[in-house]
């Protein structure tokens, strides 16, 4: 007998599957030093300076010429540190990061060249499960990289991003429970078609909300970005890295931003679909996920310039006291609702 | 027993306690009110000054780097060499070497004139009292500011580039600005 962990719809010739995967990693690659760009730009915008407007057009050659310049940098490892697992944890960083964009769907199956093509990587019937296991498996990136480096401040960056994306993950996945429940599926495509009637932000708004904070918490942002508390840790578990090693433990935060910003419009905000009944042609879906992901990117960016970053007794009270316990009242009532109206 | 206050004493009130439902629905309008504010500032127009194409405008008696004047009719230089900034200098920057004039060689409208004048901008600190040392307005503060230098020795400024028309670098503050 075999032990079936998932199920995987699979429908599409290999060579499709292989395509699949390196447009979207070509894609979401391409758009992630976009991203880094207008997100500097915006904060400049927010505190009313220019941000990078220097290298290239409007600035947007920065990210280039950043890259250049960490490219070049002398590849350090401290006297203490542990070499394998030194290398290793920002590999894990960038591999988690990029496992993760395999589930989200950016639209319906089309067809191309006679032959249904899912617009997503794969379609796994524990979808959700999949995304949070490699988000569990991103703390080893920090972990490891905190406590291979053989420094204090390191690893003191690296116990705090461990506490913090433990708690925090309990609440976020608490807060999924109710979307789930509704939808009745973990799998991503199916919960978008369950919004088909109504998106999910309407009827599970605290669980949104839930999910929103603790998704900063999850990938580090301000006013959660505790493990790398520049005033207090220097960088926190980073703090002993630099030059490329550096470039893809950002990578990988700014991966996992993008990622929770794709979950989050996949998961309540309908995915590729329109209000009000609009139903443009399928070339049109990723692009509706795009744009809805971008409102979340924006958020991010927005709430970067706009909070203080919490301090250590409060983010773990505000995780435990207040997230977690909303949570759980959220799934308990959308149970009671989902069984009584059913 | 507790700790009574007496009549003296005044109780200072500083912010409501936190905690409790009235302090998570001040935490979240604040964070509200927070976010209202910066989002407000996208849309308002940057204040940064973009340096070395625009430069901040300075004031008419701003004391920038010095300027030595000649007479504008007869063309002949103010200065005579009495080293009177030399000796109000605190930082000890500006250097004299006088020489008499001769009816051959007229260069100052005075008996003497300076055969030397430096001064070493690397020392100086833009006090402007050799500017009212000076009995003969000879020497006054400019406005050029941007006075960086790739050696020492190029920041010694002679009588030459004193007396040297500046490049029109600095933009002068108008009226009321």
């Amino acid at each position: 007998m075999s032990l079936v962990l998932a199920d995987v719809t699979y429908y599409e010739a290999w060579w499709i599957q292989i395509l699949k995967a390196i447009v979207i990693f070509a894609v979401i690659l391409g758009i992630l030093p976009v991203i880094i760009v207008i997100e500097r730009k915006l904060l400049g915008r927010f505190q009313m300076r220019y941000g990078p407007n220097r290298v290239g057009y409007l600035g947007l050659l920065q990210p280039l010429a950043e890259i250049i310049k960490f490219a070049r940098k002398e590849d350090i490892r401290p006297r203490g540190a542990v070499p394998f697992l030194y290398a290793a944890a920002p590999v894990i960083g960038i591999l988690t990061a990029i496992s993760a964009l395999a589930i989200i769907p950016f639209g319906d199956t089309v067809d191309i060249f006679g032959s249904q093509v899912g617009l997503y990587g794969i379609d796994v019937s524990v979808g959700v499960l999949y995304a949070f296991a490699f988000g569990a498996i991103a703390f080893y990136a920090l972990m490891l990289g905190g406590w291979a480096s053989g420094s204090k401040y390191s690893f003191l960056g690296a116990m705090r991003a461990a506490a913090q994306l433990i708690s925090y993950e309990v609440a976020q996945g608490l807060a999924l429970l109710g979307v789930l429940m509704t939808a009745g599926s973990l799998s991503l495509t199916e919960i978008v078609h369950a919004q088909e009637g109504m998106w999910y932000v309407i009827p599970q708004f605290v669980g949104f909300l839930i999910f929103l904070v603790a998704g900063f918490a999850e990938t580090n942002r301000a006013p959660f970005d505790l493990p790398e508390a520049d005033a207090e840790l220097v960088q926190g578990y980073m703090t002993e890295y630099g030059g490329t090693r550096l470039v893809a433990f950002l990578f990988g935060e700014y991966m996992n931003m993008i990622i929770v910003s794709f979950l989050a419009a996949t998961l309540f905000l309908g995915g590729w679909q329109l209000p009000f009944g609009i139903d443009p042609p399928t070339w049109v879906d990723p692009i509706v996920v795009f744009a809805k992901a971008g409102i979340f990117l924006f958020f991010f960016i927005w709430v970067r310039a706009s909070l203080p970053r919490l301090r250590y007794d409060q983010l773990m009270s505000f995780g435990w006291k207040v997230l977690l316990p909303l949570a759980t009242v959220n799934a308990l009532v959308t149970a009671i609702l989902v069984v009584t109206l059913d | 027993m507790p700790y009574q206050l007496s009549d003296d004493e005044i109780r200072v009130v500083r912010a409501p306690s936190p905690g409790g439902p009235g302090g998570a629905y001040r935490a979240f309008g604040e964070t509200l009110r927070g976010l209202k504010t910066t989002f407000a500032r996208l849309f308002e127009k940057p204040v940064t000054m973009q340096y070395p194409e625009e430069k901040t405008p300075v004031y008419p008696r701003f004391r920038g780097r010095h300027r030595l004047h000649r007479f504008e009719d007869t063309g002949l230089e103010k200065c005579v060499g009495c080293s009177l900034c030399a000796a109000a200098c605190p930082a000890d920057c500006i250097r004299v070497v006088a020489a008499e004039n001769t009816p051959e060689n007229r260069v100052s409208a005075g008996e003497r004139y300076a055969a030397v004048y430096e001064i070493n901008l690397s020392r100086c600190i833009f006090c402007g009292y050799c500017e009212i040392a000076c009995p003969f307005d000879a020497i006054t503060m400019g406005h050029d500011y941007e006075l960086s230098d790739y050696n020492r020795s190029d920041l010694i400024f002679t009588k030459e580039m004193l007396l040297a028309e500046p490049l029109e670098r600095t933009p002068l503050r108008r009226e009321g600005e």
